[in-house]
């Protein structure tokens, strides 16, 4: 049956939101291909979430349930979705593009001969189909074209469809448990859990100051601090800060770390990649501080300044003193 | 242990990059180039297990002539030995078409472990370790925070998202994506230098490891992304342009 299939994702009950930004994507790809949309959820007791994706415009909901999906599995989940798409017949399958959809959907499309195109901000249906993703975090752009028979498979970047595009109607939901055996899942896996509790909680503070690799090594993050000092700021910090002990991990904004929305958030030296993005794109004001006047972070800042981070950074703290007293 | 470890080598961090003329990949001509991030998170990783548990650690790159250059840099940091795959049209293979080549290489040599790094800082498919895995009918995990090698097992630290973490353990020979921050990398000594002139680089044609795929999804078009935000560029040397944004942070956002 041709048709674009969502594949959305859900942990303990409750939807991971990206589902429904690929939800929109893949209503909005039928359309162009004038083709069909169906959506899928995947795990066990998936009633309810099956119950609440049918108040959506789909031409039908897959309810993919089976006790060995109860926990993740990579193993488990692509036995799962492969089953449901050799079921479905979709002529495209998405996925949102999150650290699951990484481990898992990349075997699957490998299992049909094709190539999951991760991490697209967009695609066209024009000769076929042509999908948009970034190259070098988010410095450049590619156009990807896929080809040859049978499904073609896609993640979709956080953020690039909005949620809330997804359009409501009706659909039937079916029921369907894939053949799974508890020994072809090599993968056993404990409970999730978080490393400490966070001392230090950002989503408080009105005003953050966040620095980059651009600060280049850790005696110069002074320079960074003195200016959320004079701002009255919490400082925050990319991942690779973190990773080198820099700053302490629980200041860490991004996919991985904390996402926050401060009335102002002043990136300094830092790239703008999709992961830090995602903690920090929805900053009422944010201002950013670079070098490189191609860095990505000037796609959402509202403020820019290009320059050097050990010039500008100083020249910031001695105006805001001026005004501060 | 036994373990591969593919690497990668790209465009050096904060390289200028542009689209060549014709768009199919950048312009090279003036770039330097580099081990790609995450990967020498996955060296280290496999140099520190051997450390632990002994065994043999090997570095398996895809990549033109000049990856040389990064290969020899994983034998002088102490890779023991390193297969290079020389392909020079690497734009032409999809992520199936170079996972297939690393498999076929990986497997001739049996290993208990392949580490790759979770992505590539140019391509960012992120996905070249689980499609290997799958290929070679291995068992992957992904995004690799702490492993723990035991006999005939594994049991590794998966980051999973907004600070989470969750243990996942599954039998060798397995293979793993790492990533960036899992351990502290090390630098390569003089002795290290000195000795991985001696050390085997073996060259590999994709001929000699079933030939090459033809590409399913191909990159067509590389060009400068269009900004879409109406940012304010502040002008100025360094103290004019904070004085104005100072002004701006007071009068325009209320925050000062
Ligand atoms: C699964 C996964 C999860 C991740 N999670 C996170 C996360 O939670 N948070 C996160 O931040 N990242 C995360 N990352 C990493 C992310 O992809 C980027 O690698 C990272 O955000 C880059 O950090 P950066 O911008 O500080 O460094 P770089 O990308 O190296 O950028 C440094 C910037 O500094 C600029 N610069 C250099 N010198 C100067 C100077 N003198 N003055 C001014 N500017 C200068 C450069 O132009 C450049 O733009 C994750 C990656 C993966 C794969």
């Amino acid at each position: 049956m041709s048709g674009v299939l969502v594949v959305m994702e859900a942990r303990g009950g409750a939807w991971n939101r990206m589902s429904f930004e690929t939800l929109a994507a893949g209503q909005q790809l039928a359309a162009g291909l004038g083709v069909a949309a169906r959506a899928a959820v995947v795990g066990s007791g998936v009633a309810g979430l099956a119950r609440e994706l049918a108040g959506y415009k789909l031409e039908k909901v897959y309810a993919v349930s089976h006790a060995l999906l109860g926990e993740y599995t990579a193993d488990g989940f692509a036995a799962a979705v492969e089953a449901l798409v050799r079921r479905d017949g979709a002529d495209v399958v998405l996925f949102p593009h999150t650290y699951q959809v990484r481990d898992f959907a990349p075997k699957v499309a490998t299992r049909f001969g094709r190539v999951l195109v991760s991490d697209a901000t967009g695609f066209r249906a024009e000769g076929g189909l042509v999908f948009v993703r970034q190259l070098f975090q988010g410095k450049l752009n590619a156009d990807v074209r896929v080809s040859g028979d049978g499904p073609q498979f896609a993640s979709i970047q956080a953020g690039a469809f909005r949620a809330e595009s997804a359009e409501a109607g009706q659909a039937a939901v079916e029921e369907f448990a894939p053949e799974l055996a508890a020994g072809t899942i090599r993968q056993k896996p404990e409970a999730p859990f978080r490393e400490s509790a966070r001392a230090v909680d950002l989503t408080a503070a009105e005003i953050i100051v966040s620095v980059g690799r651009g600060i280049k090594e850790k005696e110069n993050i002074g320079v960074v601090e003195e200016l959320a000092k004079a701002l009255g700021a919490e400082m925050a910090a990319s991942r690779p800060i973190c990773d080198n002990g820099w700053l302490p991990m629980e200041r860490q904004v991004g996919s991985s770390g904390q996402t926050v929305a401060p009335k102002v958030y002043v990136a300094v030296g830092i790239s703008g990649a999709i992961q830090h993005l995602v903690g920090m794109k929805g900053s009422k004001t944010i201002v950013a501080i670079n070098k490189d006047a191609n860095a990505p972070i000037f796609e959402v800042a509202d403020y820019g300044i290009v320059g050097d981070l050990f010039e500008v950074v100083p020249a910031l703290v001695a105006e805001v003193r001026k005004v501060r007293g | 242990m036994k373990i591969i470890v593919a690497i990668k080598q790209v465009p050096v961090r904060d390289s200028q990059l542009k689209p060549e003329a014709g768009g199919r990949w950048i312009e090279e001509g003036d770039l330097s180039f580099e081990i790609n991030e995450p990967d020498a998170y996955a060296l280290e990783e496999a140099l520190q297990l051997k450390e632990k548990h002994g065994g043999e650690v090997i570095a398996l790159c895809l990549g033109p002539a000049r990856a040389s250059q990064t290969i020899r840099e994983a034998l002088a940091k102490g890779a023991d030995r390193a297969l290079h795959v020389e392909e020079e049209d690497t734009a032409g293979l999809d992520t199936l078409g170079v996972a297939a080549l690393l498999a076929e290489a990986a497997k001739r040599e049996s290993p208990d472990l392949i580490l790759t790094g979770l992505q590539s800082d140019d391509l960012g498919y992120g996905q070249t370790g689980v499609v290997m895995a799958e290929l070679l009918g291995l068992p992957h995990a992904t995004i690799i925070m702490q492993v723990e090698a035991g006999e005939g097992k594994l049991r590794v630290k998966r980051e999973l998202e907004d600070g989470w973490f969750q243990h996942v353990e599954m039998p060798l020979p397995a293979v793993l994506t790492i990533q960036s921050g899992i351990n502290k990398l090390r630098y390569a000594t003089l002795m290290g230098i000195k000795k991985a002139k001696t050390k085997e680089i073996k060259k590999l044609a994709a001929a000699d490891l079933g030939g090459k795929r033809a590409s399913a999804a191909v990159l067509e078009k590389v060009y400068a992304p269009q900004r879409t935000k109406q940012t304010q560029m502040i002008e100025g040397d360094a103290k004019t342009a904070a004085a104005k944004l100072v002004e701006k942070l007071r009068f325009e956002v209320r925050a000062i």
